[in-house]
């Protein structure tokens, strides 16, 4: 990070007094390699394909950007299931990735760890520049662009994909756990963040959820060239959606069998607000179960590889995250 | 109008079957049938016995289609009659054990009627499959739930083609009869598609009940779309999908695709056009369980059945 000062107001969207501080331009170190990651879960089929069409194409290096192109889960991806022991993309907690390999550890847990050499290590300077991993999700997410910590490098990011991409909203999504407990595979890269675009069933290729991802994989190579070749990039803001809560389904006390659906009013409603007595569940006995408590935005509504947690959705709230002018650092 | 000696007679609907689970992801059937299992006044009626059923316990519980092999492809006369107890795939062994309680397929002592309760990833809404044009009862039960739900709409998918027909697990029954309710996600619980398939359901028995108690149910005319040909995504040498369905077609079950119209996009953006000679109805558009079937669609014409006038023998 440079050594010139930048300051930034964190604020809420609650009506608060807003008090502007001037930002100075921030210079950051070139990124010279980029690795794509799909198929982390394997059944999320537009990842796989992205990366089949970047390998047949030989996409190793755009202009100033080394690209790597990974597939995270092969085993899953040939049997078209999320996982084949556990959910990959929670094994990259800090202790996961150093916990001893013996014959009887989990397929996912090794290839974390085989992931965490070939792209980090997690945390080090070895670790690639910059770490994108595509997903899909049964939820009407538009595409949305999810990070750990709100670094300048990826909030610019999404601002110049929000400026470009036209065909569905694109938000951000920020999950803002402490790098030892991040758990997913963004987290190996010194920069990381997930497109997650949906709806799209697990299984399914649709040709406009293609599209989309493949123009905002194009439009982030296009951004690390232009940043490595000294643009400076103009702050401002982007607003994102934080401090995620878990909502559970209804469950039988005796059973622990779900006994509800998401309510037809919440079903596709992703992101959009939800105030205290929305209806948010229908029984399957035709009760309405409603929303209580803060008015907050729901994502994730739906998704089908929630329903073994037994997760409904989350609530999160919109945050505007104020961005200085960023260029590249020159030596 | 129809004079009682031109009606055709079918035995009484007796023993009628609701199947849920065919599919262990599909999930409004694996819903409403443990739903029922629990409690079935809702399914009850007069003078018929109705039992839901969970066929494929195994991959309901793992959240999965099948666990060996495709159930609703494996009451194959070969599988029904096959040797070998449990060296058999579970399937195979499960679809011997339906034939046994509620077939033999067949026979007199089969089934009435099987509903079987099915999902898709495709935009086909509500869909009746019926598997002979001849089955005049089940005609008449198709017309009589499209009336019973107009405005909302509940399209009848004719599968008699010799090749492309399957064995279903319905099949056992007398009067097999498909409902296939999309589109939803495999693994996901959508509220409009699970109300959209017990409503359908309800009109059913309600038909069944009207007629076991005598109703003469009227000549009548029932527009179907059946199936013609299977049209697989566009493959490499390696057998690798080389082109999306294209974004025009997506999504577009039902409606007209014409030749020229475009059918597949390629990943670098190239469009494949419809070649065939006639305009033909699409359906199961990219439903995420026939990529490994090599069907990216099938085409179906559109026909008017006529059904006879019925009543209970």
């Amino acid at each position: 990070m440079s050594v010139l000062i930048s300051l930034y107001l964190e604020q809420s969207n609650s009506g608060t007094n807003r008090t502007t501080y001037v930002m100075e331009c921030v210079s950051l170190p070139p990124l010279s390699n980029f690795a794509i990651c799909g198929g982390t879960h394997g059944n999320e089929l537009t990842g796989v394909y992205i990366l089949r069409e970047m390998q047949k194409h030989n996409v190793e290096k755009v202009g100033s950007v080394s690209i790597t192109t990974v597939l995270s889960n092969p085993r899953a991806v040939d049997a078209c299931r999320r996982y084949t022991d556990r959910d990959l993309n929670r094994c990259f907690t800090d202790d996961l990735l150093s916990s001893p390999i013996t014959e009887s550890t989990p397929y996912e847990l090794r290839r974390a760890q085989e992931l965490n050499a070939h792209l980090g290590p997690k945390g080090s300077e070895e670790a690639v520049d910059l770490l994108c991993d595509m997903h899909n999700t049964t939820s009407n997410m538009g595409l949305c662009i999810i990070f750990n910590s709100a670094d300048w490098l990826i909030l610019h990011i999404c601002k110049y994909l929000q400026s470009k991409i036209t065909s569905m909203p694109v938000r951000a999504l920020q999950m803002d756990l402490p790098l030892s407990e991040a758990f997913s595979v963004d987290s190996l890269g010194k920069h990381g963040f997930s497109f997650e675009i949906g709806p799209q069933p697990h299984g399914v290729l649709r040709a406009d959820v293609f599209n989309t991802m493949k123009e905002a994989v194009d439009l982030t190579i296009e951004w690390l060239q232009q940043f490595n070749s000294g643009r400076t990039f103009e702050g401002g803001e982007v607003e994102a959606y934080t401090r995620w809560k878990t909502v559970h389904y209804p469950r039988d006390p005796t059973t622990d069998e779900i006994t509800a659906a998401i309510h037809p009013q919440l079903q596709d409603n992703d992101f959009k607000l939800l105030q205290p007595g929305d209806p948010i569940f229908l029984s399957l006995s035709g009760e309405t179960v409603k929303h209580e408590g803060d008015a907050l935005y729901p994502v994730f509504v739906n998704e089908c590889a929630y329903y073994e947690q037994k997760i409904a959705y989350h609530l999160t709230q919109k945050s505007t995250l104020t961005l200085p002018s960023i260029n590249v650092k020159k030596d | 109008m129809s004079s009682y000696s031109s009606s055709a007679r079918f035995d009484e609907a007796r023993r009628v079957a609701i199947f849920g689970g065919t599919h262990g992801n599909e999930m409004s059937g694996v819903t409403l049938v443990n739903l029922w299992v629990k409690n079935g006044s809702e399914i009850q009626r007069k003078m018929v016995d109705t039992k839901p059923f969970i066929t494929n316990p195994r991959a309901v519980e793992k959240c999965t289609r099948y666990v060996d092999t495709d159930l609703n492809r494996a009451f194959t006369p070969e599988n029904l009659s096959a040797l070998g107890e449990g060296d058999l795939p579970y399937e195979v062994q499960r679809a011997q054990e339906i034939n046994r309680i509620f077939g033999p397929k067949g026979s007199p002592e089969a089934y009435d009627v099987i509903f079987d309760l099915h999902n898709t990833t495709s935009n086909m809404g509500c869909t009746l499959i019926l598997e002979s044009s001849k089955d005049y009862f089940n005609l008449q039960m198709m017309n009589y739930i499209k009336k019973a739900i107009d405005p909302a709409s509940c399209l009848v998918l004719l599968n008699e083609h010799p090749l492309l027909k399957y064995s279903t697990s319905r099949s056992v029954a007398k009067h097999p009869v498909g409902l296939e309710v999309g589109p939803q996600p495999q693994g996901v619980l959508r509220s409009n598609i699970f109300e959209a398939m017990r409503v359908i359901l309800k009109h059913a028995l309600d038909f069944i009940e009207l007629f076991n108690e005598g109703v003469e149910f009227p000549t009548c005319t029932v527009e179907v779309f059946r199936v013609l040909e299977r049209i697989d995504y566009p493959r490499d040498a390696n057998g690798n999908i080389i082109a999306m369905v294209h974004p025009n077609l997506q999504d577009g079950d039902w409606e007209p695709l014409n030749p020229g119209d475009p059918m597949f996009l390629t990943f670098d953006g190239k469009t494949l056009h419809y070649q065939g000679s006639g305009t033909i109805y699409p359906t199961f558009i990219n439903e995420a369980a026939y990529y490994e079937k090599q069907q990216a669609f099938v085409t179906t014409r559109r026909e008017t059945l006529v059904a006879s006038a019925i009543r209970k023998a």
